[in-house]
């Protein structure tokens, strides 16, 4: 069952919160690609780093054991010490 | 009241006494007499025609029902008469049956209701007693577990909260005869508007009772009171932040501690009441380190920091050296750093305690440093008793401690009268190391150890910064 909780907050923010903002380069950041392990998402993947690698970008690439599942923590860990940006491939 | 005229009684199968009185409800249907009974815990019980389901508890919550078997009169629509538990002459009088449950004893007191149940009162005043709130409400999926979801949201301190539900909230608010919608203040640093029922969903995450919360809104008052300054407080990048001291006889009503480990863990009220303002400010205010908390490196206070004062002395109390009479409650405001202990266990004159805890203070801020920040001395009861037994009052003490800080001003070393290095005109003067009314002391601690604790507070005080801030605690 849902549960309500009452909002502690001034309400002055947006009742959920905002994502970070988006960077408007990329110039200079380290780009994770994150395979999320779903059939031939690698294939995409591949193709996206070889045009960012084009573009002089340096990226890194992560891969989560099983679709199925949450990222572990050590992967979101590892990707948040080592990246600036995460291009993520979703679903099918 | 939107109730069928004639005769309610609400039962429950799980009463004995609901169960004794069965046949006279049988009687009273048989005799033609208009009946409704409401049963709260099992539909076919008792065998009767007119037998509503209240298992929801909708008509025991709205007929105010407190114990079963409960017999109302109605008439035109307004109750008449109330006959609670089984008493015989009582129902034979409200009905007019005069053998009515002839065989049965005189008197039994009946069980309680369902609806005051531990817990019910507050689902059932939510569901069908109309309260409200002005906060958002924000619904949490039933995959994630909501302490972590309050962590996510950032309005935790780092340590596990109370989840803020409706119902705790509500039980919450029972704690005040004050309405939530009353406007305490402004919260810094965002400035909004801090109500008395935003006070009360901060509360429950800090694991405050209700009966805890007046004190909470008599420290937020206070903390928001513009003399306080709880937004230079807030942004500071010295250590500082509020401590709370309660006083009046509220610290006993709700257990609170000014004996063994009293600036310490342990005691929920101490613990909790001040963990609610500084939740409050984080919250409502949206005052959060790193952000507009700018501490370099805050102190452990910054989680809760919150005591009562021991009364039980020949000395004034905090509150009563604001005017406060001894039976009225108070809470104070103080900005604070972290604890310096003072050990004395030589001393058994005054004057030589006296030279003691000065000689300690000297080292507040900087040991060179004048015009310091304003101070707390908590004086433990051992080192009272000193005072005490030679028959010092606190005023006698405070003076002799300013006497005794009269910084030599050829020693202002690094740090001159006004921070600004070397002042050649001050190295023949004595200057006060605290400004008039800079030292405060109170009384608290545990029986053992020849011990005081020295809690210096903002380098910005008075109208310049902060200065303590009294407010009366209001049920």
């Amino acid at each position: 069952m849902t549960q309500i909780l009452l909002d502690p907050s001034g309400e002055l923010d947006p009742p959920q919160r905002e994502p970070l903002p988006i960077p408007s380069t990329l110039d200079g950041l380290t780009i994770a690609l994150l395979d999320i392990s779903k059939t031939k998402g690698d294939v995409f993947l591949d193709r996206v780093d070889m045009h960012l690698q084009e573009e002089g970008l340096r990226v890194l690439r992560f891969k989560k054991p099983t679709f199925a599942r949450t990222a572990p923590v050590e992967l979101l860990q590892k990707i948040a010490q080592q990246c600036d940006v995460v291009i993520e491939g979703l679903a099918d | 009241m939107n109730v069928p005229d004639g005769f309610i009684a609400v039962v429950k199968r799980d009463c004995p006494t609901c169960v004794m009185v069965e046949p006279v409800l049988q009687t009273m249907e048989e005799g033609g007499l208009p009946l409704t009974v409401y049963t709260q815990d099992d539909p076919v019980f008792p065998a009767l025609s007119a037998v509503i389901d209240d298992i929801d508890l909708k008509h025991s919550f709205r007929l105010e029902i407190e114990t079963v078997p409960t017999l109302i009169y109605v008439s035109g629509q307004r109750e008449r008469d109330r006959v609670i538990g089984w008493d015989r002459d009582e129902w034979q009088r409200i009905t007019g049956l005069t053998g009515l449950g002839r065989d049965l004893p005189p008197l039994r007191p009946g069980c309680g209701s369902l609806s005051v149940g531990p817990g019910m009162p507050e689902k059932l005043a939510l569901r069908f007693g109309g309260a409200h709130f002005s906060s958002r409400r924000i619904e949490v999926s039933e995959l994630e577990d909501e302490i972590e979801y309050c962590f996510e949201r950032g309005w935790s301190d780092g340590l596990p909260l109370v989840p803020p539900t409706e119902e705790r909230v509500y039980r919450m608010l029972n704690g005040t005869k004050r309405s939530g919608d009353e406007i305490l203040g402004f919260a810094p640093p965002v400035q909004a508007q801090c109500t008395i029922e935003k006070v009360a969903v901060n509360a429950v995450m800090a694991g405050c009772k209700p009966e805890y919360l007046p004190l909470v809104i008599a420290a937020v008052e206070a903390a928001l009171d513009p003399v306080f300054c709880m937004h230079g407080l807030l942004a500071t990048t010295w250590f500082s932040s509020p401590m709370v001291i309660v006083n009046g006889p509220i610290r006993k009503a709700v257990g609170m501690n000014w004996r063994g480990n009293v600036l310490g863990q342990g005691n929920r009220a101490n613990a909790t009441i001040g963990r609610a303002l500084q939740l409050v400010i984080r919250n409502v205010g949206g005052g959060r380190p790193q952000e507009a908390d700018q501490s370099t490196f805050g102190n452990p206070g910054k989680f809760t920091f919150c005591f009562a004062e021991d009364e039980d002395t020949p000395w004034t109390s905090l509150a009563e050296d604001q005017g406060f009479s001894a039976e009225r409650s108070a809470v104070t405001v103080i900005s604070a750093d972290g604890v310096q202990g003072c050990i004395d266990q030589r001393s058994r004159e005054p004057e030589s305690l006296v030279a003691s805890l000065a000689q300690s203070m000297r080292t507040i801020n900087h040991v060179d440093m004048v015009n310091a920040s304003d101070v707390v001395v908590v004086i433990g009861p051992e080192h009272g008793r000193l005072f005490d037994g030679a028959g010092w009052t606190k005023l006698q003490v405070v003076e002799a401690l300013h006497d005794g800080l009269l910084v030599p001003g050829r020693d202002l070393g690094m740090i001159g009268e006004n921070g600004n290095g070397n002042d050649l005109d001050a190295v023949d003067r004595k200057l006060p190391k605290f400004r008039s009314g800079g030292i405060r002391l109170v009384r608290a601690g545990g029986d053992a150890g020849l011990f005081s604790a020295i809690i210096p507070g903002w380098l910005m005080k008075g109208s310049l910064g902060s200065d303590p801030v009294t407010k009366e605690i209001v049920l």
